[in-house]
């Protein structure tokens, strides 16, 4: 405990750069794999070929990623460039079939209806299906965040600065309280995360929670 | 018959080798209520969904008010129709007001006054403002249904497509919705095409009736008075139902029934008479409380259903079946006992009225 309380601006300082390395390919993971799943959601053949492709990718290890990403960038090694392509990869990868399944959640009767009244494709996809996929979306979201905050310290073994260095550190001075710290940081990050997302879900989408009485109520009459 | 808004041409659509419209030609009439009925997959669903392109025809034209649709812009075109459907299709992540706001809003309409004629259109429909800024998911199916009808006319289109919009609420709420629809459309005047597989329902609405038959043929076209009575095949006349000839009595007001004089009491003097014969109960405003029996004196047996004169003879007829005595009880609009109504004199008033429609060629 005291060491963390005299590391502290040191600690904050790693974790604020973890969480920039989690966050922007969360983000660029999001804005990229929603037009995709958009593009091929119509398509049998190529959604087939995008969930495959999607999951190929994702079981190439981060490390040799890590690693490659700058040779084929042509960054440096310790460039944050490489963390965030590296781990927008992944989340693309996971995304993808995040926002198929969200976009297929959309009820096809409300999808009838947007027609019905007049949307074009456009108004719909921003006005009718992308908010009504919002609940499915948000839990793509969370997996895609947990799983960024835990692959980001990874890149610590490379180098890279962030909460994952408190383990490198660690384990070469033999320091567990060290680890420790870097542990409970790298939880404690991913719950705040968690929560983030589950709160802007929540305020996005009020409706979602309330129980439907959509049910036609059934009388029994003599 | 007035001119016609919405005319099919000739239409067909085939799905690979079946045919789900064949050949279908229909005129629409302005400011009706025209009922698409037929049994499922009769293709009345998909003639419907021709109208606003929700569905392409595979060959024939469809004109609304007099333009072929097929040149028209699908999202513009909808937007020009209130459309209604089954089970609301309201979107969950909209509050009422809003719902009912899209298509002005997708019109371009401001906010504001698009929310403005949004509330205006609770009261036309008969819900609260209470409601306006509830989810769909809080509200009633019925209130859910109101608000669909409300969502249709908001941008005042002329022409209201219903695709079997009541079918999924139960039956009290059912004939509230059904009423409510008839007084809209008293004051509104639209040309409406209501889809149903519920034959009560077309009759009960419909100024004019299309029967479709399975293989999307259409089978007849008729108001519903001529439909019951003289169906135009087998289909028709299987599709429009056994009782049929019962229901048509509704259509027969019950002027001529000749009424019958029945010993009455007040249920005041009940304890103290044997009746001889099957009594009328009164109360003390003169409305009937139900029977006196020769068999039982002294207790109250609860009468049939009761007719209103001015009514028509199904009421009559149906008031005679129902009652413990065999004998129709008629009263006057405040509910006052007038006298009584045989079966048989109904059945006689009922074909006096049959031998005086001519027959038709």
């Amino acid at each position: 405990m005291e060491w963390a309380a005299g590391n502290l601006g040191r600690i904050l300082g790693l974790a604020g750069q973890h969480f920039v390395l989690a966050a922007v390919p969360l983000v660029l993971g999001l804005v990229i794999s929603l037009p995709l799943a958009q593009l091929v959601r119509r398509h049998r053949a190529w959604r087939t070929a995008l969930l495959t492709v999607s999951s190929v990718l994702y079981t190439v290890p981060s490390l040799a990623l890590f690693i490659i990403l700058p040779v084929v960038l042509g960054t440096k090694i310790l460039d944050p460039a490489n963390v965030i392509v590296a781990l927008t990869v992944y989340a693309v990868a996971l995304l993808v079939r995040a926002s198929l399944d969200a976009l297929d959640s959309v009820d096809a009767e409300l999808t009838l209806a947007a027609q019905a009244l007049g949307h074009t494709p456009v108004t719909r996809y921003f006005l009718v299906d992308l908010p009504l996929s919002l609940p499915v979306l948000v839990a793509g979201l969370r997996a895609v965040s947990v799983s960024n905050v835990s692959l980001v310290s990874v890149a610590a073994l490379v180098g890279m600065p962030n909460l994952g260095i408190l383990f490198t550190e660690g384990l070469q001075r033999d320091f567990v309280t060290e680890i420790v710290v870097g542990l409970v940081g790298i939880l404690v990050l991913a719950l705040l995360m968690d929560l983030a997302l589950v709160l802007a879900g929540r305020l996005l989408s009020p409706w979602a929670r309330l129980v439907p009485a959509s049910v036609p109520r059934r009388r029994s009459r003599a | 018959m007035p001119e016609a808004m919405i005319e099919f041409r000739e239409v067909s659509k085939a799905y690979g080798a079946s045919i789900a419209v064949d050949r279908l030609s229909l005129d629409v009439p302005r400011g009706q209520i025209t009922v698409f009925v037929g049994p499922s997959g009769c293709g009345k669903t998909t003639s419907l969904r021709m109208v606003n392109r929700m569905v392409e025809p595979t060959s024939g034209t469809i004109l609304v008010d007099g333009r072929d649709v097929s040149t028209l812009p699908a999202a513009r075109l909808r937007r020009s129709m209130g459309y209604v459907l089954q089970a609301a299709g309201l979107m969950p992540h909209r509050t009422v007001v809003d719902n009912i706001a899209t298509v002005p809003r997708l019109n371009g309409v401001s906010r504001r006054q698009a929310r403005a004629r949004a509330h205006e259109l609770l009261d036309v429909v008969g819900l609260s403002q209470g409601l306006a800024d509830r989810y769909p998911a809080q509200l009633s199916g019925g209130q859910q249904q109101r608000v669909g009808v409300a969502r249709a006319l908001a941008a005042d289109p002329p022409i209201l497509l219903m695709d079997e919009p009541f079918s999924a609420v139960d039956p009290v709420v059912r004939q509230e919705l059904q009423r409510e629809l008839l007084r809209l459309q008293q004051d509104l005047g639209k040309t409406i095409v209501f889809v149903t597989h519920d034959i009560d329902e077309a009759v009960l609405l419909g100024d004019r009736i299309a029967v479709f038959a399975v293989g999307g043929r259409l089978a007849q076209v008729a108001d519903p008075e001529e439909l019951l009575r003289a169906p135009a095949d087998e289909f028709v006349a299987g599709f429009v139902g056994r009782d049929r000839g019962f229901r048509h009595l509704g259509f027969y007001d019950d002027g001529g029934l000749s009424l019958d004089e029945t010993p009455t009491v007040a249920l005041s003097q009940l304890g103290a008479m044997a009746p001889a014969e099957w009594t009328v109960i009164l109360d003390g405003a003169g409305r009937p409380a139900g029977w006196a029996s020769p068999v039982s004196p002294g207790t109250v047996v609860t009468g049939g259903s009761l007719h209103r004169a001015g009514g028509t003879l199904r009421s009559a007829l149906d008031s005679a079946l129902s009652s413990p005595s065999g004998r129709g009880v008629v009263v006057d609009d405040d509910g006052r006992f007038l006298g009584t109504v045989a079966a048989t004199a109904v059945l006689a008033a009922a074909e006096r009225r049959r031998a005086a429609v001519p027959e038709e060629a």
